[in-house]
């Protein structure tokens, strides 16, 4: 056990500081979602006075919605790194010393979850600026960035997952530009479920954007309903542990087509 | 614990990859510790396959294979410990440098902050990186990347080290370089080498053994010299002025001529063997002309590795690992 800690200690150590090293993927990965903060933000500004919505800033419900979406669309590529350590033959090289296969995909998802993390608060801390408010304070915003990096986790592992199986980049690239937009849409990222069609709303209560995006606006209320929050960030939790897990076993069947 | 004698033994390895291409046929070896093993043979032959399968990284559809005495399916992780890796494809992190390489790969054997630092500064050393160690590996040549691997598998000082075509697509200097230092190797430390190539000079100038390997399965195993002894006498080889109109006419021809055996015709090249080689070429020459079909060239040798391949296949190395080329190539085409 502490082989397999010290193990994902130092393949996360190397992914982080591959990251560091590209400064340009980074500035996009923080313009992209200050982007999306601009546009909906003054797009959607006066949604807020449909009936139904309860008034209120639109910032100040979009921010977490932005959080949310852009966790899902960077964690979603995941799977083109994994192809290309496949395809220059560094999984292999790893399969072959004594590293843990667990090692290799947590390393993955603490990579993931940090940059998710640090993604999460940017976007938090540019949506403050422009005059969001977070009413549940700094718990809030922490149960936010756990939601984030749980949905994110269960989308890099699906995208791993899928890049180990498909061994394709096109594959991957058609996947997230089939899924991005309707999971974002089929959420109550920039509208609340009471606005949508039923049809809709029941399809947003099975997203796991939703999950994520619901107790994470309940924990940034004044007076969050914690039972609501435990429930659905649970069930984020253990889709996460699925497909964490789903993924390592992934490398059982990439064994057999090495 | 006492060492087992042989460093590898692989029985019967049958492998079929999903789509029903069957890579390995049925193939042995056996490695003796401390000795350079050489799995010769042209593309296609399940090299690098049969590498796969004994560092654990491919199981075989069948037959079993030990590596340092520890069984390759059963005991994977005990195999891993004791060998080094040199795959066909580069496997380092181009952004990282190339001792930030080495001392990853020296922490996941376990190795400690200090003796990991020391090792690779050691290991870029003695492969000539110290001045590029720094440098983020993409900014390599393609000899400098080769050293690198060759590095990162030695990082744990193992007991068996594969090198999976360690030459290939390096230029003259750099593999003449290479070939110094895995021969540096092999006589230094105890250890096992086995490392396959298509090029017979490097399995010649490198390996204690060898084995042919042909569509799967070893066609020939012995020392080079073995192997070229086995082929009682020398390598006659005559190039005709122009390809026949008809073979049979020149292989009657020769076949009438006692001291050739072995006579094999392909274009306008006849490969043929004699005892007294010299002594046979006035005989064949004559004979060709009475055929008709008269020699341009005459070369008479003691008999090479080809020869061998010649011997056990029927087909020539070169011909074997061009026709594999031409075949991967209309594949390619046909996919487009
Ligand atoms: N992952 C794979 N999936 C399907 N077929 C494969 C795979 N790897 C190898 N093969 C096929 O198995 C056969 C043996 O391949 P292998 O790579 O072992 O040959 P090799 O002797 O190493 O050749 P080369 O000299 O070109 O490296 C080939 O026909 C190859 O196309
Ligand atoms: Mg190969």
């Amino acid at each position: 056990m502490t082989a397999i800690a010290a193990q994902t200690w130092w393949m996360t150590q190397r992914r982080l500081t591959a990251l560091a090293r590209q400064p340009w993927f980074l500035l996009i990965m923080l313009i992209q979602p200050a982007i999306w903060l601009f546009l909906f933000g003054n797009l959607f500004r006066r949604i807020v006075e449909l009936p139904g919505f309860g008034g209120g800033s639109y910032l100040t419900y979009l921010a977490p919605g932005v959080v949310v979406m852009s966790a899902l669309s960077s964690n979603m590529w995941a799977g083109m790194g994994a192809l290309e350590e496949i395809e220059r033959g560094t999984l292999n090289r790893f399969l072959v010393t004594p590293v843990a296969r667990s090692a290799i995909m947590n390393a993955n998802v603490a990579e993931q979850a940090l940059s998710t993390a640090v993604q999460s608060l940017i976007i938090v801390g540019l949506a403050a600026l422009g005059g969001a408010s977070f009413a549940g304070g700094p718990a809030g915003i922490a149960l936010l960035v756990v939601a984030a990096v749980l949905l994110g986790t269960v989308f890099s592992a699906l995208s791993n997952t899928v890049g180990m199986l498909v061994r394709q980049r096109e594959t991957i690239i058609g996947l997230n530009t089939m899924l991005l937009l309707p999971l974002t849409f089929l959420s109550p990222a920039f509208m609340p479920a009471a606005l949508m069609p039923g049809w809709m709303r029941r399809l947003s209560d099975a997203n796991p954007v939703s999950w994520a995006l619901l107790s994470a606006r309940e924990a940034l209320a004044s007076d969050p309903d914690w039972g609501s929050v435990a429930w659905r960030g649970g069930l984020l939790a253990a889709l996460a542990a699925a497909m964490v897990a789903l993924s390592i076993r992934t490398f059982r069947t990439y064994q057999k087509s090495v | 614990m006492t060492q087992h004698p042989l460093a590898v033994t692989a029985r019967d390895l049958v492998k079929t990859y999903p789509g029903g291409v069957r890579a390995l046929a049925g193939l042995s070896i056996d490695v003796r510790p401390g000795e350079v093993f050489a799995l010769l043979g042209p593309n296609g032959a399940g090299k690098s396959t049969a590498i796969k399968i004994l560092t654990t990284l491919a199981r075989p559809d069948s037959g079993t294979a030990t590596v340092g005495g520890h069984d390759v399916i059963g005991h994977p992780g005990r195999v891993r410990r004791v060998i080094g890796v040199v795959a066909q494809k580069s496997g380092s992190d181009p952004v990282a440098t190339g001792r930030e390489n080495l001392v990853l790969q020296g922490r996941l054997y376990g190795l400690s902050g200090t003796a990991v630092r020391r090792r690779a500064t050691e290991l870029l050393d003695r492969f000539g990186l110290a001045s590029a160690a720094d440098r983020p590996t993409r900014t390599y040549s393609g000899g400098m990347l080769r050293r690198l691997d060759v590095a990162l598998g030695l990082i744990h000082r193992p007991q068996v080290l594969f090198l999976d075509e360690p030459t290939t697509g390096l230029d003259p200097d750099a593999r003449t370089a290479l070939w110094d230092e895995i021969a540096r190797l092999a006589a230094g430390e105890s250890l096992a080498i086995v490392l396959t190539t298509h090029y017979l000079d490097e399995a010649d100038r490198l390996a204690h053994r060898l084995a042919i390997a042909d569509r799967g399965r070893v066609v020939a195993t012995g020392t080079p010299d073995e192997l070229k002894s086995s082929l009682r006498g020398d390598a006659v080889h005559i190039d005709l002025q122009a390809p026949p109109g008809d073979e049979a006419v020149v292989l009657r021809a020769l076949a009438a001529v006692p001291a050739l055996r072995e006579v094999t015709l392909d274009g306008r090249r006849i490969s043929a063997r004699a005892d007294d080689g010299a002594g046979a070429v006035p005989a064949a020459l004559a004979a060709l002309d009475q055929a008709a079909t008269p020699a341009a060239a005459v070369t008479v040798a003691r008999p090479s590795l080809d020869d061998v391949y010649l011997r056990h296949t029927g087909r020539r190395f070169a011909d074997a690992d061009n026709a594999a080329g031409a075949s991967a190539l209309a594949a390619m085409a046909g996919a487009r």
